[in-house]
Parts: C-alpha cells; structure tokens; sequence
C-alpha cells in the first residue's frame, strides 16, 4: 500500500495516506486529477473492481465527500478515493464509461444527496423515491421525523421518544 | 455441453450503448411490468419490459418499493441502536449485516473480540448462508414450474430455523451477533441437534440433485442461457457464486479471511459456464459446503469461554473520526458496510454494499436484452437478488 | 424545513403530467389511426358501491361461512413479511388445511395480507391491487410496523398506520410474526366473518372520499384514476 502511495503521489498530488487496515487505505484527491487517477488504478495498478461510490454529508463544512472504493482482486486490497466538493450546487463528472454499474451509485446519489452527474443515463429518473419534492433525504439538513410527522398519520396512545434521552432516564437515571 | 443460440436477426438492432430506438407508437413493441405483484419476482420489486413478439428488447428494473430510509434512520440512533436495524437490511440472510456493523465498530472503537466469539459468529454466518441458499434452490426450480423442490427446501430450512431459535430465540431476525461479541454460548447437546438437522438437509439435497439437476427439462431451459462474459464481472461489479460460475475464484472467505475462515480447510466452489445452469450448480456445491464447514466449526470450537467484550456505556460512547469497510461473503456476493464516524455519539453515515445492488441493476438490465420472456423469471431468480439490500 | 440555498435538480415529470398517460393518436401497424387517453380508455372511473346484505339471516350466514372457509391470500409479499409466507404454505405448517392457499393476481384473491411496513411506493401499488379485488374482501395486517409504525416510526418513506389508507380487519402483531401467530390469525379473521363483521370492502365504498384524500395526502405521484377495477 505505502509503495503504490509513493509512485502515484507526486503524479496526482494526492493527500496523506489513512492505513486503516494494512490491505485498506484512503487518499484524498483534488478533483482535477480524479479521473486520472481512477482511470491509473484501474488499467495499471490493477483496482480493477468499484467496490462503492458513495457520499458523506459533512454539513458543518458545506462539503461532500465522495468516496470511491477500489479493489484489487490480485493482492485483496482495498484503497478508497476521497474526494471533497462543495455543497452547494454540488456536481461531479461521470465514471460511467469507466464502470458501467456507476450509473446506478450515480442515479441513488442524485436523488438521496442532489448531487449532479451530467452526462450520467437516466440520471434524472425516478429511482428509489418517486415524486419527491423536499430536499433529498440523505442530506443532513433534512430531518426525517419532522417530515414523518407532518405527513404520516399517527395511531393515537402511541408514544415516540426520542431514542437517547430516553435510554437515558430508563437505563441511567441517576445520570452518570 | 450444449448451447442454445435461437435466431434472434429478425429482432431490433442495438445501439453500441445498449439502448434500442423503440417507437411505441408503432404497435410492434408492448411494453409490460412483470412485478412488483407477481408470482415470478424475487420479492418486491418490478422489470419494465418493453417486448417484440415473446423477446425482450429492453429491461429496466425499478426498485425502491422497500426502501425504509436505513441509512437516514441509523444517523440518528446511537451506536447501539443501531444494531437492531442493520439485519433488517436483508431479510432472508440477516446475520451478514449483523457481523459488518459489529466489526466496523470494533475495528474504529478499538474493541478486542474473545476469541469464542469470533467462532460462534462464523458457525451463524454459515448458518444463514444455509439458510439463504435453500431459499435460492426452491425459488430457482420453482421460477421453471417445479413446485415441489421449494417444498422441500423451506421444510430443511425451517429445520436449521429451529437451530437458530435454540440459539437465538427468533426465527428470522437473531440480533445475536452485536458490538463486541455475542449474546450467548451454545445451548447443552446442540452439536448433535445440529448433526441430525444436517444429516436430513443432505438427504434432501440428494433428492434435490436427482429431480432438479438431472431433470431434463431444467437442463435444457437453464443451458447456455443467461450467459455473463466473464470479462464483464469487473466492470459490472459481479461478486460472489454468480462471479464463480464463471470460472473466477473470488469469495471474501479466501481472498481476504475474516473471523475464523483462516482456520477452516475449504475451497472456493468454482464453474465454468457462467449460465443459469452453472450458477445453480455453484450454488448447490456451496450449499454442500456450509455444512461441512458448520460440521468443522463445531468439531473446532473450543469450550465455552468469554463471549462478550467489555464496551464502553452506550449512553457515552463516543467514537473518534475515522472511516472504514468491512466486508464479508454472503450467498449473493460480497457485502459490506461502510461507515464514517466523526467523535459524536452517532454514526456520520453507514452505507450498505449489496451484491443485489449491481447484480440486479446494471447487470440484469444488459443480460435480459434478447431473452425469451419465459426465461426472465429464471434469469432474475439465478441471480440471486434480494431486493432490501439495494434500496435499504 | 426548506434549505434556502438548495436548488433542487431537474426531474422527469411526475404523476398525471407523464408522457405516456397523456393523450395521443396511435398509428397500428395496419395503418388505421385512432386516439388513446389512457387514464380514460384503460380504467373504469366508477366508485365503488356497497355490497347489499341478504335479507334472510340464515342465508347471510351461509354465505359468511363459505368466505371464511377459502381465504384466497393475493401472493404479495409487501415487506419482510413475506418471508413466513414461504414456511407457511410449505408441509411443515400448511395453511392449505384450513382452506387458505395463494393466488397470482388480485382478481381470483379476497384477502390481502400487508406483510409489514409500506413504503409510500409499495401503498400505491398496495391500493391499486386492493381495488381489483372482488368483493367480499379482507385486509390483515401484519407486523408493529403496519399498526403504529413500528421501528420505522422516524422514517420519512413508511406509513405508520394503515387503516388510514385501507380498511383493516385485523392486525398481527409481531416484528415479524411466527407462522403459528398468522395461523391463529387466519382463525380470528375466520370468526370475525363468520360473525358477519368481515365489512372492509363496504367501509371502503362507504368512506370512499375519505380513504382518498389520506392516500392522495401521501402519495405525491398520483398517476392512476381513482378507482381502479
């Protein structure tokens, strides 16, 4: 992991390296060199496997982070892609033509994140939700049981706690 | 070997992308729905067919009918609460989901797993790969109208269901296997229960063999149809029995052994022709092979010790930022579970890698292009898609 | 609960806007033109009506046992529930006893079993296979999840109380219920018709505009007439 870093670091100007495991690890990438990158690991280095490609909503710094997870089924590693990008207006390039199953990681993450893909097919069709019109629910500014109470009916004598003040008097009352 | 090409010249051409001009207006095409309510789909989910005569020429499929919004509902439960929403994510082999979560945990919370544990979450993964396969043979002989397999299948998987209600308490959903290990140890003489269960199960999957495998009817509908070019698993994301029947030797179990896998002697069940035949075939091998290695696991369990690592209290645990990927073999594929924490006391995001995820999007929408419509039940079930795990 | 700075991305169009159900004029292959509406041609727009009750007792009665003793279950597996239906129908806990087998559609079914939580997606779908029952038909709900929500309470894509949207002849409680729970069900249902309180089908047609405007507040899509037979 730590050799393959440093032949592709000065190339890509790829941040530090995360050794989560010794066969995982992550980099961060600017997203100039992203494509570069991918297109490097999966026709040399041998990443030939996209484990997953998703997003994590960090609010707090108006960014997403995608994540694209590579494998290489030769050596049974694992080296996850980190790429930030701002929240607003949030759009990334297309790796369709480099996995064709992208396109599916890229039709859930339009429609749970907002985040865009021109260029992706049917990137724009309904594929989980269908006639959504709040803000994509994996965002971390949507919050589900504000909607959940405001649209579904509730059987009355039910009672909803929320979870952890609740474990809290239950379990812990003398509060710890 | 033989292998079927009906003529298909006379049918649209395609685009190189895969897409084909279809003019419904022109009355030659009929576009149909086959699901979400039909018998002939694996579970809740739905292909929008568009055929020409009794050929396909375009399958999308259209999912999120299950969709429950996991991934939302887990950001917003503590660390603990969320194990007993992750085996809710695959509803026919939930312990896979259990297993993940729980060494995801461990591994960014620095929690050491007693080595007992560790045996006793191998011997339940291995049960519900049992489990799941049962479920795929009878679902897989049942989409090409023999019935009477599925009954057997489910009469052997209620058996090892009993072994699990003994174990765990519960028939479907377990919650056994939990962050730092699990909630119990074996119950007194379940080795021999377990021993009986499996001797009936091989008496059933010979039986199996004879009606199914042999049949020639099953022979000739599931022979050289439904063929993935083995050149296509990397870019489609095949894992798993479906990625073996095509002669690639990959199974998490071996490539990259997780709990106990190193310990246990097994090879990776491989096929060759990578059609509905040698997938049910991969599949029926490997159902062979989970009870000999429950039959190893129990022979090589050592007596009951520590099952249950010390955890921090759950109302405080706090794991610091860090990110992680864990996955496992289930009967589908490679499964994983990604999962970012950022030192408060919930998960930042947990993201659910299902094999059904690529199986049954992209690459079922290539396969079905030029299939006969009555094989399309067959092609579905042989990929062994459960639809839960795609929209979580 | 709107973020102010997102704007949200293009979508294809939803419900009745959709291009396939607006009108067009078809060419067949013969030549012959003619025009399809298909919201109009394909669906009967009629409500439902309520069904009249006999006016002999005994033949009422009659009647009722005959229901109660072929429950048709329409093979709809809505959600995880569905995965006791298999063991069910199978010799170790055969429901094929008491008169209770599965159908493939909705026209040869008369009890739809909502195998735990609905998803507004799956509801449509839910309602649209409910309608094209025939009469007498029964509605059993299975799992927390479809009583009061379940573990799914928070979620923004499930329904937390189906008899809001379907009428409901009873629930099975569980998370998910055991094969001996739903065969003790399937007895219960059996005495509620025997009984003559199997009335689902006429609450349905009686609060016709009620049932409608809780499944319209919830599903946004609407691409369907408002009755489907």
């Amino acid at each position: 992991m730590r050799a393959l870093y440093d032949r592709l670091k000065d190339r890509f100007q790829l941040g530090e390296l995360t050794r989560q495991r010794p066969d995982l690890g992550f980099v961060t990438v600017g997203r100039d060199h992203l494509r570069a990158l991918l297109v490097e690991l999966k026709d040399v280095e041998g990443f030939t496997h996209l484990v997953l490609f998703t997003a994590v909503d960090w609010l707090e710094d108006g960014q997403f982070q995608l994540t694209y997870l590579l494998n290489n089924r030769a050596t049974a590693q694992d080296l996850g892609v980190r790429l930030m990008i701002p929240r607003e207006g949030a759009s990334m390039d297309t790796i369709h033509d480099l996995w064709p199953t992208a396109e599916t990681y890229q039709r859930e993450l339009y429609e749970m994140f907002g985040i865009d893909f021109p260029g992706s097919p049917r990137v724009d069709e309904d594929f989980i939700l269908e006639g959504w019109t709040d803000l994509p629910p994996n965002r971390r500014d949507f919050d589900t049981k504000e909607y959940s109470e405001a649209t579904f009916a509730e059987r009355a004598g039910r009672e909803s706690h929320d979870p952890r003040d609740h474990m809290k008097q239950k379990l812990y009352p003398d509060g710890e | 070997m033989f292998k079927i090409e009906p003529d298909r010249s006379q049918y649209p051409a395609h685009n190189p992308d895969g897409s084909c001009d279809i003019d419904l207006s022109s009355g030659k095409y009929v576009k149909i729905w086959h699901g979400p309510n039909h018998p002939g789909i694996t579970g809740n989910m739905s292909l929008e067919l568009t055929i020409c005569g009794d050929e396909v020429v375009e399958g999308r499929t259209r999912v999120g009918y299950l969709h429950r919004g996991f991934e939302k509902l887990m950001e917003r439960r503590t660390f603990i609460q969320v194990f007993p929403i992750v085996c809710r994510v695959c509803v026919p082999e939930p312990d896979l989901n259990e297993y993940c979560y729980a060494a995801a945990i461990e591994e960014l919370a620095g929690i050491e797993v007693p080595d007992y544990a560790n045996w006793m979450r191998t011997l339940i993964l291995e049960m519900g790969r049992f489990n799941s396969y049962m479920m795929y043979l009878g679902g897989q002989s049942g989409s090409l109208g023999m019935g009477v397999i599925g009954q057997w299948t489910t009469y052997v998987r209620d058996l090892m269901l009993d072994r699990f209600e003994e174990l765990t308490g519960a028939r479907v959903y377990h919650m056994f296997i939990l962050p730092g290990g699990v909630r119990d140890v074996l119950p007194d003489g379940f080795a021999a229960r377990m021993e009986e269960t499996l001797k009936t199960a091989e008496r059933y999957l010979d039986d199996v063999d004879k009606v199914m495998f042999q049949n020639a009817v099953f022979n000739k509908r599931t022979r050289g149809v439904g063929y993935i070019d083995p050149a296509l698993f990397d870019s489609y994301g095949v894992t798993g029995p479906t990625a073996r029947a095509g002669g690639a030797t990959t199974d998490v179990r071996r490539d990259a052994p997780y709990l106990k896998y190193d310990e246990l002697d097994f090879e990776p069940v491989t096929g060759t022709d990578s059609d509905i035949w040698a997938r049910a075939d991969v599949r029926r091998r490997d159902t062979r092979l989970s009870i000999d290695l429950i039959r190893q696991i129990l022979v090589k369990m050592q007596k009951p010790g520590e099952y249950f690592a010390k955890i921090p209290n759950v109302l405080h645990w706090k794991i610091p930022y860090g990110e992680t990927y864990i996955r496992g073999e289930s009967s589908r594929g490679e499964y994983g579970y990604y999962l970012v924490t950022d030192g408060t006391g919930y998960p930042r995001r947990i993201n659910v890698r299902g094999p059904s995820y690529t199986h049954a999007m992209a690459l079922l929408e290539r396969l079905i292009v030029n299939t006969n419509i009555s094989d399309v039940g067959a092609l579905m079930v042989s990929l062994h898609t459960y639809p839960p795990e795609i929209e979580r | 609960m709107k973020d102010e700075k997102y704007t949200p991305l293009p979508r294809r169009p939803i419900g009745l806007d959709r291009e396939e159900l607006k009108k067009r004029t078809v060419t067949a292959p013969d030549g012959q033109t003619f025009e399809v509406d298909p919201i109009r041609d394909y669906y009967c727009q009629d409500a439902p009506k309520a069904h009249q009750r006999s006016y002999i007792k005994i033949v009422e009665d009659f009647f009722n046992w005959c229901r109660a003793e072929s429950l048709w279950i329409l093979g709809y597996g809505t959600g995880c529930g569905a995965i006791e239906m298999r063991p069910l129908m199978t010799p170790r806990f055969d429901a094929y006893r008491y008169g209770i087998q599965w159908r493939p559609t909705p026209r040869q079914a008369n009890l739809l079993m909502i195998s735990g939580y609905l998803s507004v997606k799956t509801l449509k779908r839910a309602i649209r296979s409910y309608e094209q029952m025939q009469n007498p038909k029964y509605v059993v709900g299975l799992g927390s999840c479809t009583i009061n929500g379940g573990m799914y309470w928070d979620s923004y894509n499930t329904i937390k109380k189906l008899d809001e949207y379907l009428p409901v002849d009873l629930y099975i409680a569980g998370c998910m219920p055991r094969p001996e729970a739903l065969l003790a069900g399937f007895e219960d249902l059996k005495k509620i018709i025997k009984a003559g309180g199997g009335e689902g089908a006429n609450k349905y047609a009686e609060n016709f505009e009620w049932y409608k405007a809780n499944q319209k507040s919830v599903i946004k899509d609407w691409d369907m007439p408002d009755y489907n037979w």
